[in-house]
């Protein structure tokens, strides 16, 4: 439960060395390097954005030739290959893989140029076809197309858009020019929206013969071809055939290298890697021969770091505490709080100044969502699914893990709150006793009698809200508690009683008040507090309230400007009662779950003790009580967020801290990691 | 003629049907929106179908409601007695803070949740924020469900 100490680096070294400490701080991932203004006379700084894009541009031909290979082969992938996260690799390894740059760089164009060659060749089927198109109806004429002319003939080729025959074709010509007769025509071929002929005539009719023609709808052929259309035809077939042969050779080709797939990888991050290396050199500021380069550090780092940069390059590290408002911040817990940091950080990252609140919150956290999903068996399953994936999937990335991990914790929670109330995936066991064993379920506590009591029946729901109220109290007593801790870090403990105790003794006063009335001991179940406790009460919750009208106001001078803004802020109790109605949602997501359940439990055993009541059971059963684990689990993550971030939150965090964000080695597949 | 089973059953029904259908209008809204969101970024569909999935809490609660009736009445479990007109009329009652509160409140929760899409979107780092949004809107959704509960907990305790 901590904020780390941060520390300014300052590392000096010779130029020569520049790339080398970046790579090695890329590998320990542990400096945020920041831009190092120092330029002068003796300081200048470099834009390597060129060398950087080129690295860019390299990965991703190296995607590119991975895009290739997938699309023409099937890669196995588990179902949970998402969880599987990047594969470890020590420096040796990775040094080794490295020497194959060359050879990766000629496999990835080529599998580009495969896909190339494809692309080509489809286009080329394509126009092979359209020309087989044109060519098709033509199929039949046993001349070559563009027969020219004899010593006293001439020969037409054309079609007409509606189906004609021979006679109808002279009909036609006919009418529209009588007086040419020295002709013959034949038919093609002919479908529904198209007649193509063969005209051939006497020399001295050519161009009276073709005008004719042409006005009653003689389209001139759009493909000729200098050979016999059928031949022609089939040629353009045998061609197709063997560029598509050289498709299924290049398809063939780029399937072969599924197995190079991981090589495609490593050199995707491996330029990456180096992009992001070069950008960096940015930051730095170099004279002729020596470079500075300037960050945070974790002090916990700092002097296994400063150790190994003056070791293998002679640099001379300078070191000093990190205060101010920029400095980043980087919190560390304890295995069981540490998976809750993921939940702060989505709110904000703390501020410098105030403590990191994520033990506090994770024992909350894990507290509630118990209470909202409050299932023994569905908390089973859920620890059992995080915690099978934890212990299967070793590399997980470390956001996911530390979410897994959450609801590891959340799971057991839950099992735990569902014994509490006796519910096992709802009633289950006694659904299964009553209607297929057909006798009372036997007492087992916590499945199927609860160990504390039923919020179900009774006055059940009435207990669990007040329980519910109280646990809130608890949650914004401790952030109070919290803010009161902060004030006190800073010196200001005056400001503590100001702000946080007189809340508490309002808030307390008031619940001591309200029990010993008579107005909550009836849902209480008879519980009341002796008299004395009104007058107690009252009493506290005066003092506070006085502390607050008198103290609240403090930033104003003006006395009765204080004095408002102190009212104003009294009035504020109104708040404190909303939120600790809030809390009811703890009962009512409880109830949810559980009720939610025994619907699918009743459904499922409708049709009774027979082989048909036994599958519906099952089927329902299944089915049901996911459904219930999906919806309700994302219903108590929501709200238990909810608690965490408005009521908790609300009373104390200022949050708005930067997130320390190291320079480090932010691959896709491989994770390559100096230990130091 | 006793109206009162009747009337129970008029409050189960409402209960369902009327959470039901704010719950489809908010998560029919939110779908279409994440719809919108998947075909330009895939890899964001298990952020979107959360956000997508808030509004469907509203249609649980009311069935929950409903089951609940339907238990007191004696309709699921058996020992279907007599039900006064009163009583069903107390059903009744008990069934509207559920069913008005979740038909409203799902559809407003729905708004925020495609906008919230819209923001995760945009930054896939907001998750949290764009969470905690629409789960203020079905904080009334919960206290409506919370006196349904309390108050057909407390018909059956009346023993009429």
């Amino acid at each position: 439960m901590a904020i780390l100490k941060m520390q300014r680096i300052s590392i000096y070294a010779l130029s020569r060395y520049s790339k080398d400490v970046l790579e090695t701080l890329q590998r320990m991932g542990v400096i945020e390097i920041e831009k190092c203004n120092i330029e002068d006379s003796v300081f200048y700084q470099t834009d390597s954005t060129p060398l950087s894009t080129s690295f860019l541009r390299s990965a991703s031909v190296m995607v590119q030739a991975q895009e290739i290979i997938t699309e023409y082969a099937k890669e196995k992938k588990g179902l949970l290959s998402s969880l599987e996260g990047r594969t470890p690799l020590t420096v040796d390894e990775y040094e080794e893989i490295a020497q194959k740059n060359p050879e990766a760089l000629r496999l990835a164009y080529k599998i580009i140029s495969y896909k190339k060659k494809i692309t080509e060749n489809k286009a080329k089927i394509i126009a092979y076809n359209t020309r087989i198109d044109a060519l098709t109806p033509w199929q039949n004429l046993d001349v070559v197309m563009d027969t020219g002319s004899t010593a006293s003939s001439k020969f037409i080729l054309g079609s007409f858009p509606e189906e004609l025959c021979e006679e109808e074709i002279r009909l036609k010509v006919a009418e529209v020019s009588p007086e040419t007769e020295l002709f013959d025509v034949e038919v093609i071929s002919k479908d529904s929206n198209q007649t193509c002929v063969f005209v051939v005539c006497y020399k001295g009719v050519y161009d009276e013969l073709l005008s004719a023609l042409r006005k009653i709808g003689l389209i001139l052929p759009s493909a000729t071809t200098p050979s016999n259309p059928d031949s022609e035809i089939k040629s353009l077939k045998s061609r197709i055939a063997k560029r598509e042969e050289l498709i299924s050779e290049c398809e063939k080709a780029i399937a072969s290298h599924l197995n190079d797939l991981p090589l495609l990888r490593f050199f995707e991050d491996y330029y990456v890697m180096k992009a992001e290396r070069y950008s960096q050199l940015d930051n730095i500021s170099y004279s002729p021969h020596t470079f500075v380069m300037t960050g945070y550090i974790p002090k916990k780092d700092s002097e296994k770091v400063s150790k190994v940069l003056f070791e293998r390059y002679g640099a001379e590290v300078e070191l000093e505490d990190a205060e101010g408002e920029d400095v980043p911040v980087l919190l560390k817990n304890n295995a069981f709080a540490a998976p809750a940091e993921g939940v702060l950080l989505s709110y904000s990252a703390p501020s410098r100044f105030e403590l990191d609140p994520t033990a506090i919150m994770a024992v909350f956290y894990y507290v509630f969502f118990g209470m909202m999903f409050s299932d023994a068996g569905y908390g089973l399953v859920m620890s059992l699914a995080c915690g099978f994936a934890l212990l299967k999937f070793k590399n997980m990335e470390a956001g996911l893990k530390r979410s897994i991990k959450m609801f590891f914790y959340c799971g057991i929670s839950t099992t735990f709150w569902g014994l509490m109330f006796g519910s096992f995936f709802g009633d289950a066991v006694s659904v299964i006793f009553n209607t297929f064993i057909g006798q009372p379920a036997p007492v087992i506590p916590g499945i199927t009698t609860p160990i504390w009591f039923n919020p179900t029946v009774g006055s059940g729901p009435t207990t669990l809200l007040m329980f519910s109220f109280l646990f809130g109290i608890i949650h914004l007593f401790a952030g109070l508690t919290l803010q009161a801790v902060n004030y006190i870090r800073q010196g200001n403990f005056i400001y503590a009683i100001y702000d946080d105790l007189s809340w508490i003794l309002v808030v307390t006063g008031a619940v001591f008040a309200l029990l010993s009335t008579d107005m909550l001991s009836g849902m209480m179940g008879g519980f009341k507090l002796s008299p004395v406790f009104l007058t107690i009460g009252g009493i506290m919750a005066g003092i506070g309230a006085v502390l607050i009208l008198i103290f609240s106001g403090r930033e104003s001078k003006n006395p009765l400007k204080r004095l408002l803004k102190g009212a104003y802020n009294l009035y504020g109790a109104t708040s404190y009662l909303s939120d600790i109605l809030s809390y009811s949602r703890l009962l009512a997501l409880g109830l949810a779950t559980g009720v939610v359940a025994g619907v699918f439990n009743q459904l499922g055993s409708m049709l009774g003790n027979s082989v048909v009541g036994v599958i519906l059971f099952v089927i329902v059963f299944i089915i049901g009580h996911l459904l219930n684990i999906g919806i309700n689990a994302l219903g108590a993550y929501v709200h238990t967020n909810r608690l965490q971030f408005v009521e908790f939150f609300g009373k104390f965090y200022t949050g708005g801290g930067r997130d320390f964000k190291p320079y480090a080695v932010n691959t896709k597949h491989y994770n390559i990691k100096e230990d130091i | 003629m006793e109206l009162g089973l009747f009337l129970a059953l008029l409050g189960a029904a409402l209960a369902t049907f009327m959470a039901g259908i704010g719950s489809s209008i908010g998560v029919g809204k939110a779908g279409v929106a994440a719809a919108g969101v998947l075909a330009e970024e895939p890899s964001l569909f298990s952020k979107v179908l959360i956000l997508m999935l808030l509004p469907a809490t509203q249609g649980i609660y009311g069935l929950l409601v409903a089951f609940l009736i339907l238990q007191g009445v004696g309709i699921i479990g058996g020992g279907a007695g007599e039900i006064s007109n009163l009583e069903g009329l107390l059903y009744l009652a008990a069934s509207l803070p559920i069913a008005a509160s979740g038909l409203f409140s799902a559809i407003h929760q729905g708004k925020c949740s495609v906008a919230g899409i819209h923001t995760v979107a945009k930054k896939p780092d907001t998750m949290g924020k764009s969470l905690i949004i629409p789960a203020m809107v079905e904080t009334y959704a919960i206290l409506a469900l919370l006196i349904s509960i309390l108050a057909i907990n407390g018909i059956g305790a009346l023993g009429i």
